[in-house]
Formats: C-alpha cells, structure tokens, sequence
C-alpha cells in the first residue's frame, strides 16, 4: 500500500463524506429522540422516501436540483401526516409501544416503495454544476462529494446557530432538558415538537435526496442505513447537536478508515467502537441532559 | 349373467384405456422463486421467462398440460425449505422449477436429494451445487460463478493486462466469481497484484477501495457487483476518474441490462462476461426477444432467458416420454436444445449447462445504454470437481 500523503488526503475526504450523510440522518434523529422521547425507528424509511422522491423528482423535471427542492418538502409533508395520525397518539404509549409502530412502519413504506418504484434499484445523475473532479492539494476529488461535506457544514452551521442564538433554539434547548418545566413556564412545547419534527423529516428526505446520486437507490436502503444512524446517535448521546456530529464524524472515520486498514475486520469495528463507547460513557459522548 | 360379466370387464378395460390413450400425462410444476426481498425483481423475470416457455412450446407436448404451483422463498433459506417440504410433499409436485439464491439451493439441496424429486435451478450459481454437492436430481439451466467468470482470464491477458486487481462482496458467490478469475488469469500468465472483498449489501460507500484499489497500481480492475451495489460502485468508479487510468472489467451481473441504465453514462465502456445479452444475433434470439418485449413490455435480461431455458429444458424432458419423478431427472440430464443464449447442453457428468460465455461492451445506443458483443467463448464447461452423482 502506498503511504503517500495524497492517498491519506483522498481517504479522509471519503471519510468526511461519509460522515457528513450520516451527520444530515442521525440530526433529525437525534433531536426527535431528545426532545419527543419518542423512538422513530422508521426515520430511515424517510430518508428512502427522499431518495424515491428525489429519483421521481428529477427524471420528471430534467434536473438534480428538483430533486434537492422536492425531496425535503415532500418528505416534511409525509412526516406532518405521521404525526397528526400515529406519532401524536403514541406520546405517552411508551417505548415499546412507539418501537412496535415505527417498526412496522417500516415494513409498510418498504411495500409503498415496492408498489411505486418497483423492485430494480434506481439510480440518480449528479447535477452538471458538481459532475466531474475538482483538482487541489495535489489530488483528484470527486466534485459532487465535496458538495455533500460542504452541505453538512452547512446545515451542522444553521443548526447551531438556531439552537444557540434564536428563541425557537431556546425553548428547543428548554424542551430537551425538562419538557415539564418548560412547559409550567407557558411554552407550548407540544407546537415546538411539531415543528422540530418537520424539520427532522426534512433533513432525512434531504439526506436522501443529497445520497442518490452517489449510491443506488433501492427499496431497503432505509433499513440499510438505520443502524448505523442509530449508532452514531447512540455514540453521539441522546438529543445534542454536538453528539450528533462527533458521532457521525467517529462512525464515517473508524468505517472508512476501518475498510482501507483492516478491511477483515471493516464491518464489526463500528460495533466495537459502539460497545466501547456504552463501557466508558454509558449516556453517549455528548449527552444534551447530564 | 356371463354376457354382462363380459360386458362388464371390456367396460372397465376401456375405462382404464380412456385415459391413457386420449390425453397425456398432466405435470404438477412447484416454481419456487423470491417474489419479495431483495430478489424480488429477479424472481419475477425468471417467472415471466418460465411462462413465456411452457406458452411458446405448448403444441410439442402431445396435450400434456403444465399446472405451476408458486411458492416464495422471500430469499430465506428456512423459508424455502419450508417451501420446499410442502411442494414435495403436499401439493406432490412432479418437478420443481427456480432459486434464486445459493444460501437457499443449499437449504434444500438435501432435501430434495433424498425425496429424489428433480429440480431445475434457474438461477443460483454456487460452483458447489454441481460440483462437490452435486445431485443426479438437481439439474442447472442457469450459469456456475466459475463458468461465466474463467474465459475472462486468458481473454484479458491476450488483450495485454498484466497486472489485476479484485473487487468483490464477502460471501460465497464473490469469491467463487473472482478466485476462478484469478486462478484462470494467473495461469494465462497474468499477476493479481490485489484485491478486497468488501462487506456485503453493508458497504455503500467504495471510495475507500477505489481509492486503494488505485495506488496499487494495476492495468485493470475486475470485479463482481450485482444490483444495488453495481450500481453504487460502477458510478463511484466513474466519480473517482479510475475509469480514466485503470479500466474496468468484471463479471457481466455488473452492467446487467436490467438495471444498467440506472448506472447511466457511468457504465460506459466497462467490459464484463456473461452467459446471455439481448444483442446476441441470432434468429432463436430475435424471436425470444420479440415475444419477451411484447408480453411483458421490456427487454429480457440473462434471468429471463434462464427462466425461458429452465421452462424449455422441462418441455424436452416432457418430450422424451418421462412420466414420473426418477425420468424426469433421468432425462433432464441429458437435454439439449438451441436458447436464445446459443446452443446448450447439460454436462451428463456433473448436471450443470455447457453454454457460450459472451464478452461485451456497454454502449450507448438509441437513447439507452445496449451490449455490444467482443468475443464469444464457445461452449464452456465446468471442471468435474469432486461431483459423483
């Protein structure tokens, strides 16, 4: 294996890439998890749901970017309609309960997305603007890779700055750290819930539209992807920014980093890191609530 | 009262003659095939192949009719023996017909062994299953991962590649596909100067690979991808500009016409090998092609022409006469008739196809990516490895 500096480069690109599709998926997660309670196992179903809806999106208006524009709304859209139907009611029915429904819910869009897209695995072209390679440092980087880690810095950006420095961020931080008080305070944290997770909805479907054109978009690429969501928002802690971005960071490193050093042991080193991390710190790295 | 009883016994004597002499024997197909799970999509070309088969050729069986019980493994091993258990012993099946998946041909293999019931494999590869787990009652129509990788060997190494390196998924059929690329391409003279099985359907990002596919500096990548993760790694591949320095080749499930255009221009120029393409000139193909493209409203991919096959074997094992389960298997390994794919035969010494392995390019045609043929590989045969029906 050649130990040049620009294959070292190359492989911590890929590794931020990486990182960054998981930090847009685990976000969304993370919050929701945090503030709601509430286990939505069927958050990688959403982010199926863009990719499907992005595919549809583009191919009919000719561009990728209908896909970004659309994909998002439309996944917001589905998720306001599983809150109003299912996620309000399953509130207080506990975890079991809320991992019962979200679980079968998986298996209802895996058969929406049979029954709409089909069975062949689809694929996506990437927009014009960001096709092809981008020279610099020495090396040759895919252009629309960088797209993706320049969008996840992005989007970890706004969020920070919406949690910290507006009022909705406020009453979110509020919300996360004790709901009752919050509440007793005149918020009205079940409005700020709605709202938190629209925006999660969004970013999934945004994660999906953002992912299709790099990898194939298939009808169980939601499962696919929602274990490692989960173990970075595991990792991570339960509802904080900050946890979902060192964890999504720690999860792209150790598996990129994992399949070009020891590609035999690639697929359980995240699992290790995983059971580590639950030894040393049982609440996650970044718990929002101490 | 002697009259009547002499009456009465031509009266029996003709009943039992009814029968046999107006209408043939009825045969009970078990068709058992993934209609959900990732393979869904591939159970159903087979099943619409198998169809168009029994339809085209129902004429040449002297009005045997053919009745299809399906079954769906949903790509589970315990299910499809399962599956299998009730077709052989309830709906008493004369023949089984499909499989899609090794791990599922591996579950039912003894099973169906031992109730001696032939089966007809119309997909799933595994050298194995005619090799060192071979059955006289299990025959297959489709491919073996060695057969359709091994002629790429000395082809590539004509064409002047010295140096290779091996991509692909961690389990059986990946590394069948490549260490009989390999083996065959070192003994051309040709040198592996790497390669990684990476994990398989969990691996969607191959940037790392392709990357340290690259630095290791070989004339050419070959790999084996089928699907998802076709799609993900041939676009990657193009993203990463590779295709530019080291081309790429591989196994033909790669760039398979099924889903290549979901691949886009990224699958422009690969080179790969496969038992079957829709471009093949011939007239058997045209008519295949025709007929396929009108019932079912698409080209038919290399799993269509497999169900087509494994429904054309049945019809000239119906032919030869065989009645019941052991002449069937009897006579099904010994078939041979002119597919779409080229003329076929059955091995007699190991139960497994003899077919042509075709080398092709995908090229842009007429709005959507086609399969321009290179070379052809003549009647390939598998090696008896260890198979003693």
């Amino acid at each position: 294996m050649t130990a040049d500096a620009s294959f070292w480069i190359v492989q911590t690109l890929n590794a931020l890439q990486l990182s960054m599709l998981l930090f847009l998926l685990s976000v969304g997660l993370t919050v929701i998890f945090g503030l709601l309670h509430f286990v939505n196992l069927a958050h990688g179903s959403l982010y199926a749901l863009g990719a499907f809806v992005g595919v549809s999106a583009s191919a009919f208006a000719g561009s990728y970017w209908a896909a970004f524009a659309v994909a998002p709304v439309a996944v917001a859209l589905v998720g306001i309609v599983l809150y109003v139907a299912l996620i309000r009611r399953m509130r207080n029915a506990g975890p079991m309960n809320q991992v019962l429904v979200t679980f079968g819910l998986i298996f209802v869009f895996l058969d929406l997305f049979r029954l709409g897209w089909g069975d062949i695995p689809l694929g996506m072209a990437e927009p014009d603007l960001f096709s092809g390679r981008t020279e610099f440092l020495g090396i040759v980087y895919p252009t629309y890779r960088l797209f993706i880690i320049g969008l996840g810095l992005v989007v970890l950006a706004a969020l920070s700055l919406l949690l910290s420095r507006t009022q909705l961020g406020a009453i979110v931080r509020a919300g996360v750290d004790n709901g009752d008080m919050a509440a007793c305070l005149g918020i009205n944290v079940e409005r700020v819930f709605f709202v938190v997770f629209c925006l999660g909805c969004a970013l999934a479907g945004l994660a999906g539209a953002v992912a299709a054109p790099v990898l194939s978009v298939t009808t169980d690429m939601g499962t696919a992807i929602l274990i490692p969501t989960l173990v970075v928002v595991v990792i991570g802690g339960l509802g904080s920014l900050r946890g979902a971005i060192a964890g999504s960071l720690l999860i792209g490193f150790v598996q990129t980093f994992g399949a070009v050093l020891a590609p035999q042991a690639a697929a359980v080193a995240v699992y290790a890191l995983l059971a580590v991390v639950l030894i040393l710190r049982p609440a996650g790295l970044f718990p929002a609530r101490g | 009262m002697k009259l009547s009883r002499t009456w009465l016994s031509a009266a029996a004597a003709l009943m039992l003659a009814v029968p046999a002499t107006a209408h043939a024997k009825d045969y009970k197909v078990g068709l058992l095939l993934p209609y959900s799970g990732v393979y869904a999509a591939l159970g159903k070309e087979i099943d619409q192949g198998f169809e168009l088969a029994l339809q085209t050729r129902l004429g040449e069986m002297a009005g045997s009719k053919i009745e299809i019980v399906r079954e769906d493994t949903e790509v589970k091993p315990p299910v499809g023996l399962a599956k299998t258990r009730k077709l052989i012993l309830q709906d008493q099946v004369d023949v089984m017909v499909g499989i899609v998946s090794s791990g599922v041909l591996g579950a039912i293999r003894d099973f169906v062994h031992q109730s001696g019931t032939p089966l007809i494999v119309a997909n799933a590869g595994n050298d194995d299953a005619t090799g060192a787990r071979c059955s006289r009652f299990i025959t297959r129509v489709s491919f073996s991962n060695g057969q359709v990788n091994r002629p790429m060997g000395d082809w590539l190494y004509n064409k002047g590649v010295r140096k290779v390196y091996t991509l692909a998924p961690d389990y059986a059929a990946g590394h069948q596909m490549i260490e009989t690329f390999s083996a065959a391409f070192k003994a051309a003279g040709g040198t592996i100067v790497g390669g990684e099985f990476t994990p398989f359907r969990t691996t969607k990002d191959f940037g790392p690979y392709l990357t340290k596919a690259q630095s290791a500096g070989p004339d050419a990548i070959f790999v084996f991808y089928a699907g998802g993760e076709a799609i993900s790694f041939v676009k990657q591949y193009a993203s990463f500009g590779v295709a530019d320095s080291v081309p790429l080749y591989g196994s033909g499930f790669l760039t398979s016409p099924l889903y290549v255009n979901a691949e886009g221009p990224a699958a422009k120029g690969v080179v790969t090998s496969l038992h079957y393409v829709p471009t093949i000139e011939s007239p058997e193909n045209a008519a295949f092609v025709k007929a396929f493209s009108a019932a079912y409203g698409h080209a038919p991919s290399e799993y269509a022409v497999q169900g087509y096959d494994a429904g054309q074997a049945l019809v000239e094992a119906v032919k030869s006469g065989a009645t019941d389960r052991a002449a069937l298997a009897e006579a099904l390994g010994k078939v041979r008739f002119t597919s779409p794919r080229g003329p076929v035969e059955i091995d007699p010494a190991t139960n497994n196809i003899v077919q042509n392995i075709y080398i092709y390019e995908t090229v842009q045609g007429d709005g959507t990516l086609t399969q321009k043929i290179l070379d052809v590989a003549k009647a390939v045969r598998d090696p008896v490895s260890g198979c003693q029906k």
